[in-house]
Parts: C-alpha cells; structure tokens; sequence
C-alpha cells in the first residue's frame, strides 16, 4: 500500500471498495479510480492501442491519455477523473476497441441503454438537456475563475461558474488548501445570481458565446447550452511531458501529477523518485514528495546540462511491475561524459506548461508564441471572450521561473522508435520524422499521417510536442509551425448525453388524428407522414400487406370505403382582399368560384416549379380555406405568409393554420351515396342537388358536419369533416351506417394506387422541384388571364423546350413485374455503361382494377414517346415496359357522378 | 445563437427560418422584363463575407418576417 497516513482531501473514515479488472481494492471517499489505483499499488491500468505495451497512469486530470478504462455500461473513461464510490467496477481498455460481438469482456457487451421502450432511459442511465442564460460565463474553478466570478457577481450580473472537477479549487487543490479558497467558495454561494456548476465540463465554445456543457450527475449525466454575454476562460494550463526513449514505462508521470496524488489524495506514486525538469516547477514536487517519504534519487535538469535518455533499465532490482519503471539512465546534454544509472519507480516529467486554449482557439481566437514561455498564448481575444490566469499565459501560479525550452532527448544511435510523443495514439517521434521523410510540411498533414492528437484525449500533452518536433526537423520556428485547429468537442462525449430525452418515442413529436384509437383497436399498420402516424393499411386475418391493398382497392372502386383524411393541412384565409391573394398564389383562378364550392388549386415557387397542390374552399365571403398535402402544410402556410408579408403587404388578408382543428374523413365508392344518405337523411344528396365540389353544411345526431364532393379516386366520394373534437364519433357514425353494405376502412397505401390509376399526382412523389405544371400534362390549371408566382419562368427557355420529361404511365410488359420507384429509364435494352438516363420511376403499384402493375414515370419527351418502349435496367435484370398516358383507369371521369 | 425577433425579442435560432438576402426585389411587373433580367432574380443572389442584409422569418413563434444584418464571419447580429 502506498497510501499516507495523513493529509489529502479524502475521508478516511468513509472507505469503499471497487473492483478493478475483476480483482477487489479498497479507497477512500475523495479518491479518484487513478488515486485508488495507485494507492493499491497497481501500476498498469492497460496495455496501448497499436504496441500493446503496458501503460501506466500520466496525470492526474482531464489530460490523461493512459488510463482508459470503462465503468459499468460506460466507456472510454479517463481512470483520473472517474470519481470512487463504492461497488464501481471498471476495466481496463486494452489495445483498440472491439465490436460487441468480439469482446472480451462481459462488461462491455452489455448495451448501453438496456431498454429504449416507453421513452424511458433504461438501466438507470440517465441524460438530459438544459437551457441557461447569463451574463458572465466563467470556465474553470481555480484561482482565476474563483477570482473572475467574484467579480462579475459584485455587479449583480447572472453569473454560472463551471468547473470539472467535484470541487473547486483548481491546482489549489494540489497545492495545499488555504483560508481564501474556503472564504471564497462561500462567498459564491452566498450570491443569489451566482450558479456553480461541478462535474461539469465545457467542451464546445460557438459562436456568439454559445457555450456547451457535460456535466456528469450520479448515472448519466446533463447536457448545459449556455447563452453568454460574456465569457472568462479561466481554463489553466496543462503540464507538457520531455520526450526520450521508452517514455512510456508505467511509473512515468508529469511532475504536477505526482504532487497532486500525494497532496490531495495522500498516495505516494512511488517510493523512489526521480525527477526530470527544464523548470522550477519541479521544485515543489521535490519537496513535497520528500515529504510523503519518497526518496528522492536525483533530479535531472535541462538546465544543468543532463537528460534521462532512456528507462531501458537493465537491473532487475527495480521496483517496477509487469514493465514497469525499474531506472533511468542520465547523460549529460553534449552526448560526451559519464552515463548515469539510477534505480526508481516513479520518474517525475516536466517540460513546462501549455495554456490549456482550447475553446479560446474554438471560438476563433488566434493563438501566438511566446519564445519565453516556450508556449501558444492567446493572442487578441474574440469579441466578449476574456482569459484569465494560467490560460493567458501567466503561469506564476506554477512557479516555472526560468526555463530552458526542451523538447526531445536524442538516443544513442539516434533510435526514434520508443520517443512517444502521443501516448494514447502510440505515435513516436519515428512517425513523425516519416511523415516528415514523405515532405509533409504542415503540422495538419503530419497529425493526419500520423494521427497525433486524433484519440480521445485529443493530443492534450502531445500537440505542441509535436509542433516543436517539426520544427527542430524543418528548422523553423515554432511558432511558424503552428498547431493544428481546435475542435469541439474538449472531451469525449456521449452519444446518450447528446440525445438526451429526445429517444424512443421523445425523438420528434408524434402526431395522433382524432381518429387515432379507432385505427389501433382495428389493427392498423401505420406508416409515418411527416410527423403524423397514418393507417397504411388495414390487414385482415393472415392476410399480408398486398392482399390487404388490393382488397382495400377493390371495396373503394366497387363499393364503398372510408379513409381517415384528417392529416391534410388547412389553412383558413380571411379578409377583403383574399380571393386576390389566392388568384395570385395559384396557378389557376377563383375568379368564378361561387360560396359553397371548391376548386383544385396548384402553386408554383418562382421558378415556375411545383410547390405544393390541394383543394381551395369559398366558405363564406372573404372568407376561405385551403388545403395542402399533408407533409407540405407548414412549407405552404410560410410560403403564403412570406409573400404576404414581405410583397403584398397591402392586401387585407389573415392566414391561420387549422390543421388539427378539423377531422376529415372521406367515405369513397359508387355506393357512398348509400351511406351519405342514411347518416343525413334529409340533405339532399344526389347527383344534381348535391355536385361535384359542391360544399354542404348538416348534422347527424349532434355532430355538426361539412361535407364536400371532392375525389382523390375519381369514384364518387364525399369528404366529411368535423372538428376535431367529434372525429371519433362521426368515424363510428360512418362505420355503423356503412356496415350494412360492408363498408371498409382503407389506408394510404391504397390511397396512392386508386390516385395513380387516376394519374393523380402527389406533390413530393411526382414532382421534386424540378417539375412545371406543364411537364405533369396539367397546362389546365395554369391560367393565361391573370398573373401568378411563377408565371414568368413558364416563358423561360428551359422550361419551354420539348425534351422535358413529361409525367407518362408505364406497364410492364410482364404483367407481374413490379418496378421499383426510383428505378432510372433507358431507350436501349442492352445499352451499355454509362447508358443515357431518359426518366425515372416516380411511382408503382399493382393494380386490383387493372389486374396488373402499373407505374407513373418523368420521362424525356414522354407525351411524344407514349405507344413506345423504355427499359428499367435493375441489380441482375431489366424491365420492359410500353409508354402510356398517365390516366390508367376513367379517362372520360364518369364514374365521380355514378 | 440569439436572433432578435422585433416582436417577441431575442430566442433562440431553431425557432427561425432563414429567408436570404434581403436585398433582391420582386419585379414590379414580371411579365416586361428580359429572360436575363428574371433569371437573375430567380437564381442569383449575394453571399458576401462580411455583413448582410438578410431576411428571416419566426416560424415557431409570431410567424412575422423581418429583416437584420447579420455578419457571415462572425454572425453578428446589428439592425438594419
């Protein structure tokens, strides 16, 4: 056991135990998986991502790029900064990560979230998201941010303190507690605007001060977008190791680290020590390490002209285990002079410090180099960022005083194959000399070629080593080289944190009609429409998904079927100047539609394109509504309130979506009229009294009904609606007086074949904004009299040429063969690779009426090749198929008055 | 990122819906300009570095348009 008796932030009186690679320790409350871990003795935590060589614990924070290990359910976890409570279990991540299957760890193949049912987060995982706004945003809970936020909460401001550790305090934390520290931290949460935030890590700093928050909670964790006037970066800065042969021994450990395990959490890291510095920083180490009990074999300075050149210490009377440290060998710096060997355990690395700068150079602040300090420090700050402290390059705070810029020791026989300069990567300085061998120059080529600074640990003590390196190599200056861009996120992050609530059925909002219960309790198969659940269709009894259609089909042509039409959008627009606004939105005029009618609408964006199509109703004078399909409704009521607003803002004209306030059902099929008749025996529901796009206002027993003869089959149908709030009772009402004629509920599904048949177009499906009214053959519904968005571009050359693809009909000559949508249109039947592609499948069903398959297509020139031939080549086959019109089935339309 | 809506104040940006340069306006009379002329209200439009006049739109909230510029560097936002 390493551990002291006394001193440290833990409670002795609090012990816990933990299993670490299936064996049981013990620790203390305070201590970290890392502190515990060192305490108990156990030197190598894993073995490395490509060498497999054993690895130790580095340091002590967030930097680590060592000790991965995974806890429970979660991975990819730094064993510094997991805290220890009692019953953890954690694992060592060996060498790289594996798929679930190939594990071989029964930890790791248990999935992450148990169980995704019910919205809820499973295994007792749980992640969610926050909002925060405030005027002063301080990162980072040391001396400088303390400072910083007691400042900021002095003028009254909304103030958040975030820091990542479980207290605050920063490197006071391993320096030795003091008076002003406990004065402070109660001074902060006195404060009522003052929010600090523990466990917490900032990771991505955006634009405008937009920052993002991880904060770790007891299973799982809180996702925090904070809005800030004003940022302090108060982030510190992260000791820098010295580079030499087999740097990596377990036993290695940045000097800060080894000060920050004896005095926070009362473990001494080794038994006998050596130290190697080009600082003063190294001073306290020393001292307090002394302290603890720790010999302290030598400390080898830069400075003094001597380096450790290599741990590939041949005496087995080192302390080390399983590849552990056992010594160093000392030279001095000229290469010429006595070799020294020194037995240890534990050698303490210091190199100096780098400003830890990350979400400064996120939030596009540019960093330069200070020759001094042998560091990037910020250079001018983006608007409303401030940093403070260590990150801004002062670091009094470590008691660096003069040092000796140094980066790597060379070796005997300038061998570069043990220099790691990244550790989690297994890069060495060889790698980089390669890519510098390649003629690599930039350290963004290099670190790609490399992959230095590309694993979880995001090259914290590596990156600048490496830019030093190159340097020396390309023999510029450091600063010329740069360092590679800074990216979110500063840590890993969860794929769970990242969702949060917004799994299962929270992902989007799910919208049910008024007659959703109905569907479900009759056995529906629902297809999602936007963010509707619609009746796709209605199975019977072991009847599967083609049966089911057809069936729905043939009851719709041949008797009477009902649909659940309530997702289509609507939209009501009121006031004096409403017909003009219609007029000049759609295609097509309203000039002449008379109060109590209805008329097809189509519109065009102002490259004559379609947008969206749907049925414009005159209710009322100055009053209106209009329906759109049912994905467009919101595009459409923008788009009308675009042009309202920003072009014609003097028309006198309101628009307001009533989508969900209206259910619509619509009973379809020559004998509908049947089922009309009983439920509204005194409308007069015939042929003359009641036509085609006539609207009608009744009730059947209390429920107030609209009714419109409108069709989307071409059979005689009748749409129904009802406010929503009696969607259910008139859907039953439906039921009740249609099932003595055996009515039958129908879904999308057959909603799309009886409209192709009809060559009913859907907006969306046929057209994808590349298609004028007048490639889909509808040059009836664009008007000639009057000016409409769009219009102009309908002259334009392009959309005027005669070899646009047109809207066609396809039959297979095989009447079976169904051609998928989406399948692209050739002339020649063995037309070779690249073939020119004349069309493309829009959509293709089987058809009960027909008796066959049948498609709708854009095909080039399509009106001129109607009687010929194309070819679908699909994955092994290809698919003849004769041009048609695209009206399959009633071109004379007689059957909507039957 | 914060949008200042002039009815409802600043909100967040997913509320909003971005309606480009403010800066392109409808022919008067579309029916006696040139092919090119269209064309390039149809098609064309600025994408400076640096400030623009943009339009947008407050979808989830009062649905009214507006107009502000908006810097693409750095996305500040000022009043037009």
């Amino acid at each position: 056991m390493s551990r002291l008796a006394s001193g440290g932030r833990i409670d002795r009186t609090r012990p816990i135990h933990f299993t670490f690679d299936g064996i049981r320790y013990g620790g203390y409350d305070g201590d970290t998986l890392a502190s515990a871990l060192l305490a108990n003795d156990v030197a190598v935590i894993a073995r490395s991502v490509t060498f497999g060589r054993p690895r130790g614990i580095f340091s002590a924070g967030v930097e680590e790029p060592n000790a991965l290990v995974q806890v429970g359910n979660e991975t990819m976890l730094r064993a510094t900064q997991v805290e220890l409570v009692d019953g953890l279990e954690a694992i060592g991540l060996n060498g790289r990560g594996r798929l679930l299957l190939d594990s071989p760890s029964p930890l790791a193949v248990s999935p992450i979230f148990p169980s995704p049912s019910g919205g809820g987060q499973g295994g007792g995982t749980r992640y969610d998201k926050i909002y925060a706004h405030c005027e002063v945003l301080v990162i980072g809970g040391g001396r400088a941010g303390i400072t910083a936020a007691l400042d900021a909460a002095q003028t009254g401001d909304r103030v958040i303190l975030v820091d990542e550790q479980g207290e605050l305090g920063g490197r006071l934390l391993s320096a030795g507690w003091n008076d002003w520290l406990t004065a402070s931290i109660a001074t902060l949460g006195s404060v009522p605007d003052v929010r600090v935030l523990s466990r917490a890590t900032a990771f991505g700093h955006y634009d405008q001060n937009l920052v993002l928050i991880a904060q770790r909670l007891e299973n799982g964790g809180r996702l925090w977008q904070v809005q800030a006037k004003r940022v302090v970066l108060a982030t510190g800065a992260h000791e820098r190791p010295l580079i030499f042969a087999n740097n990596d021994r377990p036993g290695i450990m940045l000097a800060g680290a080894a000060r920050t395990y004896v005095n926070r959490y009362g473990v001494a890291p080794g038994k006998r020590a050596v130290i190697f510095t080009n600082n003063d920083s190294t001073d306290v180490v020393a001292a307090d390490l002394k302290r603890a009990g720790v010999t302290i074999e030598a400390v080898v300075d830069i400075r003094a002209g001597e380096a450790v050149v290599d741990t590939d210490f041949p005496s087995p009377s080192g302390g080390g285990q399983g590849g552990g440290l056992q010594g160093v060998t000392v030279t001095p710096l000229t290469g010429n002079g006595p070799r020294r060997e020194i037995g240890c355990d534990l050698l303490c690395v210091s190199g100096g410090f780098n400003p830890a700068l990350h979400l400064f150079s996120q939030a596009q602040g540019r960093l330069r180099y200070d020759e001094g300090l042998a560091c990037f420090v910020p250079g001018a700050p983006p608007p409303n960022v401030d940093v403070v402290g260590a990150a801004a390059g002062d670091l009094s705070g470590r008691g660096q005083g003069t040092m000796m810029p140094y980066w790597v020791v060379p070796s005997d026989g300038q061998q570069w194959s043990t220099h790691f300069v990244d550790l989690e990567r297994d890069v060495t300085v060889a790698d980089v000399r390669r890519a510098l061998g390649t003629g690599m120059r930039s350290v963004e080529h290099v670190k790609r070629f490399t992959t230095i600074g590309t694993g979880s640990d995001q090259g914290k003590t590596a990156g600048i080593n490496e830019t030093a390196i190159i340097a020396a190599q390309l023999g510029q200056p450091v600063g010329a080289v740069g360092v590679t861009t800074f990216r979110p996120p500063y840590v890993p992050i969860s794929f769970g944190l990242m969702a949060g609530r917004n799994r299962g059925d929270l992902f989007d909002p799910i919208r049910l009609t008024a007659i959703h219960t109905w569907h479900v309790a009759h056995g529906a198969v629902f297809e999602n429409v936007g963010q509707w659940k619609r009746p796709w269709y209605f199975p019977g009894e072991d009847e599967d998904m083609d049966s089911a259609v057809l069936r729905e089909c043939r009851a719709a042509r041949e008797n009477v079927a009902v649909m659940d039409v309530s997702t289509l959008g609507k939209i009501e627009i009121q006031g004096p100047d409403a017909l003009e606004f219609l007029n000049r939105i759609y295609t097509n005029s309203f000039d002449t539609l008379k109060i109590g009618s209805c008329r097809y609408g189509l519109m065009c964006k102002a490259d004559g394109m379609v947008l969206d199509d749907g049925v414009v109703m005159h209710l009322d004078t100055d009053r209106w509504l209009a329906t759109t399909t049912t994905g467009g409704a919101a595009a459409v009521l923008d788009w009308m309130e675009e042009w309202l607003q920003n072009e014609w803002p003097n028309l006198r004209v309101r628009l307001t979506s009533v989508t969900d306030q209206w259910a619509g059902i619509a009973v379809v099929g020559p004998r509908s009229r049947n089922v009309i008749h009983s439920l509204f025996p005194h409308l007069a529901s015939g042929p003359d009294s009641f036509p085609f796009m006539a609207i009608r206002e009744a009730e059947t027993g209390a429920i107030p009904v609209r009714l419109h003869r409108i069709t989307f089959s071409g059979e005689l149908a009748y749409e129904l609606w009802t406010p929503s709030w009696y969607g259910l009772a008139l859907w039953e009402a439906v039921m009740v007086a249609g099932e003595p004629l055996g009515i039958t509920p129908y879904g999308t599904e057959a909603m799309h074949v009886l409209r192709a048949e009809k060559g009913y177009i859907i907006c969306g499906q046929e057209t994808d904004g590349t298609v004028t009214p007048q490639d889909l053959g509808m040059g009836w519904v664009v008007s000639k009299k009057k000016p409409f968005i769009g219009q102009r571009s309908h002259l334009r050359s392009d959309t005027t040429r005669p070899d646009r693809r047109h809207l066609v009909g396809l039959l297979p000559i095989d009447r079976d063969e169904l051609l998928p949508e989406g399948a692209q249109l050739v002339l020649e039947p063995q037309a070779s690779v690249p073939a020119r592609m004349v069309g493309h499948v829009t959509s293709s069903y089987r058809s009960a009426t027909l008796g066959r398959t049948f498609a709708l297509a854009m095909l080039q020139s399509g009106r001129e090749r109607i009687g010929g031939t194309v070819y679908a080549p699909l994955n092994g086959h290809t698919v003849e198929a004769t041009v048609t019109e695209s009206i399959f089935y009633d071109k004379e339309n007689v059957r909507r008055d039957s | 990122m914060l949008i200042p809506c002039p009815w409802c104040g600043d909100r967040e940006e997913i509320e909003f819906k971005y309606g480009g340069s403010a800066q392109v306006a409808y022919p008067a009379d579309p029916a006696s300009v040139d092919d090119a002329t269209w064309a390039r209200f149809v098609f064309y439009r600025p994408n400076p570095k640096g400030k623009m006049a943009e339009r947008w739109v407050h979808t989830a909230g009062c649905r009214r348009w507006f107009n502000l510029v908006r810097d693409t560097v750095t996305h500040e936002i000022t009043p037009p």
